[in-house]
């Protein structure tokens, strides 16, 4: 024990010295947060232009009075496409013999959507326009159905919206916010911890350490007490910063976010510990990043599982950041309590146990008992 | 004969298809000095790694104290310095010190007074609280040699102690070794400075992974008619190159 703690004292000692890795570690993650939630909430719609030709004006003046859609007309179809190859158009709607022919720039998948839906929901709105004339017009050869028809007209029905989570500004960021949480600490932690188990082998202290009667498990357990307390440090750093600046609303309690992230740290670094015995340099280690880490962002529910192949849905199983995105997607947005995210946290413990005595069977490697 | 501190019984080992160490076998008796000599690659530090149960042998034991090894509880008895100075830069050189003091065991009581013995010995007691990020070479090579005075243990191995170090401090660290050896110690070390190899008690001369010679340095030098270590060194290099050739 008294050698754990050693070991526990010492590293801590090292990274408190190491300046910039300690910014990395926690100033890092809320300079991304923070570029993030600007991009998302000021990128969330996008202005698109029209050119129409031969499209009658009322239909033109409908489009043109839709939120974030710009109509102009051009006279033939060649100004048209010109206008589109500049760029200053993004569809051109042409009109002939009776038909809508739509061409799109297509460079934006969004604004093409966003095209097609203007020119739909326009022509319906200018159908029932003239419907609505023709009735008026019909209804006055009729007395006793105008009358009918006004005293229905009067209520157009309002819908009223209320939100269990967040509020109408509620945008992707703060679905995905939880996920990148366990993202940042799972990244961090793996790539420092691993580094530094690294060095210690590259410049011969881990040789040293072994040939005293340390054991194997408890080199483990001094790096796991030390990157334990490190993540809790850089977890509350993280939680607070995004609850209390970036305004982002936890249904639940913070606390057990902390845990959840805490856990997944642990696991991170035995993930990394592991790891580095196959690196045989730094930028080997860096290596992994690509392999480990990035596959991981792509699971971890920040698009959402149940639309992917089952064979990828099953991949997602062995990759501990589901299970940390699944908790603290329910903490954050459902509000569940411990009981609900014991499953997840089960997971990351048993991923936990296992890594862990991989890292101390791994050590015999450098000594023999 | 008393028994034997360390021993190596027809130790056999290799690391693939390479053959490091072809039937090793020597006894050293406790109060020696020790010198492993022989050209880089020769199986110096295998000879070492063994000993101290960091590596397995194919064939053949190695007995510390006279129990096995591997023997996580025996490397309590052992101080160890590594070629490579494998110091933690960040912190200073008595945390360095107090660090290993904690892993090897050493009564934190006893550890402060140690720590003052061992670095007036290797000179560092102006310099102990500055870290080591700042030291030059010699002075990591120093600190290297005073974590393995740690712990008092009775048998120390010492991979290349001296390198780097200026003669005056030389003369010094081997004035401190021969009293430890007068304590009782035994001391392994190798070495790459023929000099040195006069000040041992014993000369183990390794080449291509054989134990070649295992004497007094006078015996040596009498059984090869050569007035130095370095040229029985040079001649034994030379006639084996020869065996190899007739082969």
């Amino acid at each position: 024990m008294r050698r754990t703690w050693a070991i526990a004292k010492r590293v801590l000692k090292e990274l408190f010295r190491d300046k910039r890795t300690l910014a990395l570690m926690f100033l890092a993650p809320i300079l991304v947060l923070t570029l993030m939630k600007v991009v998302f909430t000021t990128n969330s719609t996008t202005d698109v232009n029209i050119a129409t030709v031969n499209v009658q004006s009322s239909l033109v003046k409908q489009m043109d009075k839709m939120k974030n859609i710009k109509v102009t007309k051009y006279s033939t179809e060649q100004k048209a496409n010109k206008a589109l190859k500049d760029q200053k158009a993004d569809g051109i709607v042409h009109r002939k013999n009776g038909n809508y022919y739509v061409k799109n720039a297509n460079t934006d998948a969004s604004k093409t959507a966003a095209t097609k839906v203007a020119l739909q929901s326009s022509m319906v709105a200018t159908n029932i326009k003239n419907l609505k004339a023709q009735l008026t017009k019909m209804a006055a050869a009729n007395p006793q159905a105008a009358a009918s028809m006004q005293s229905n007209s009067q209520k157009a029905p309002k819908i009223h919206n209320s939100y269990v989570y967040g509020n109408k500004d509620t945008s992707f960021f703060d679905k995905i916010l939880p996920i990148l949480m366990g993202f940042f600490v799972f990244f961090f932690v793996f790539l420092i911890s691993g580094m530094a188990l690294l060095k210690e082998r590259t410049t011969g202290t881990l040789d040293r350490l072994l040939a005293t009667p340390v054991r194997r498990s408890e080199i483990v357990f001094g790096y796991m007490i030390s990157y334990g307390l490190l993540a809790i440090v850089q977890t509350l750093i993280i939680v607070l910063y995004t609850v209390y600046v970036l305004k982002v609303e936890v249904l639940g309690s913070m606390w057990n976010m902390v845990l959840v992230n805490v856990v997944l740290a642990i696991v991170a670094l035995a993930f990394g510990i592991l790891m580095s015995t196959f690196a045989k340099s730094e930028f080997q280690m860096m290596q992994f990043i690509p392999i480990i880490v990035i596959p991981q962002v792509f699971f971890s529910g920040i698009i959402p599982l149940d639309q992917m192949a089952h064979w990828v849905q099953d991949l997602a199983y062995i990759l501990p950041l589901k299970y940390s995105g699944e908790a603290t997607s329910a903490i954050v947005l459902n509000g569940e309590g411990l009981g609900q995210i014991l499953a997840p946290i089960g997971a990351l413990l048993i991923f936990l146990v296992i890594l862990t005595m991989l890292n101390v069977y791994g050590l015999r490697r450098y000594r023999k008992v | 004969m008393t028994k034997p501190i360390i021993s190596m019984k027809n130790i056999v080992k290799k690391f693939g298809d390479q053959t490091v160490l072809n039937h090793v076998d020597f006894d050293i008796a406790q109060g020696k000095i020790i010198g492993l000599i022989g050209p880089s690659g020769a199986g110096k530090s295998t000879i070492i790694k063994i000993i101290l149960g960091m590596e397995k042998t194919q064939e053949g034991t190695a007995t510390v104290f006279g129990q096995v090894m591997p023997n996580r509880k025996l490397l309590n008895r052992i101080g160890y310095m590594a070629q490579t100075d494998a110091l933690y830069d960040a912190l200073s050189a008595r945390e360095n010190l107090m660090f290993y003091a904690d892993m090897k065991g050493v009564d934190p009581k006893d550890a402060k007074e140690q720590i003052e013995h061992i670095t007036k010995v290797v000179d560092l007691v102006d310099d102990l609280d500055k870290r080591v990020s700042g030291y030059s070479g010699g002075m990591k090579r120093r600190l290297s040699l005073a974590i393995a005075l740690l712990g008092d243990g009775e048998v120390l191995i010492l991979d290349e102690p001296t390198v780097g170090i200026d003669p005056a401090l030389r003369r010094k660290i081997w004035d401190e070794l021969h009293s430890l050896r007068d304590d009782g110690k035994t001391i392994l070390v190798t070495t790459h400075v023929m000099e040195e190899a006069e000040l041992v008690d014993d000369v183990a001369l390794i080449l291509g992974g054989k134990l070649i010679a295992y004497d007094t340095p006078a015996n040596l030098k009498a059984k090869y008619n050569e007035d130095t270590v370095e040229n029985v060194f040079l001649k034994a290099e030379d006639q084996n190159e020869k065996n190899m050739g007739n082969r």
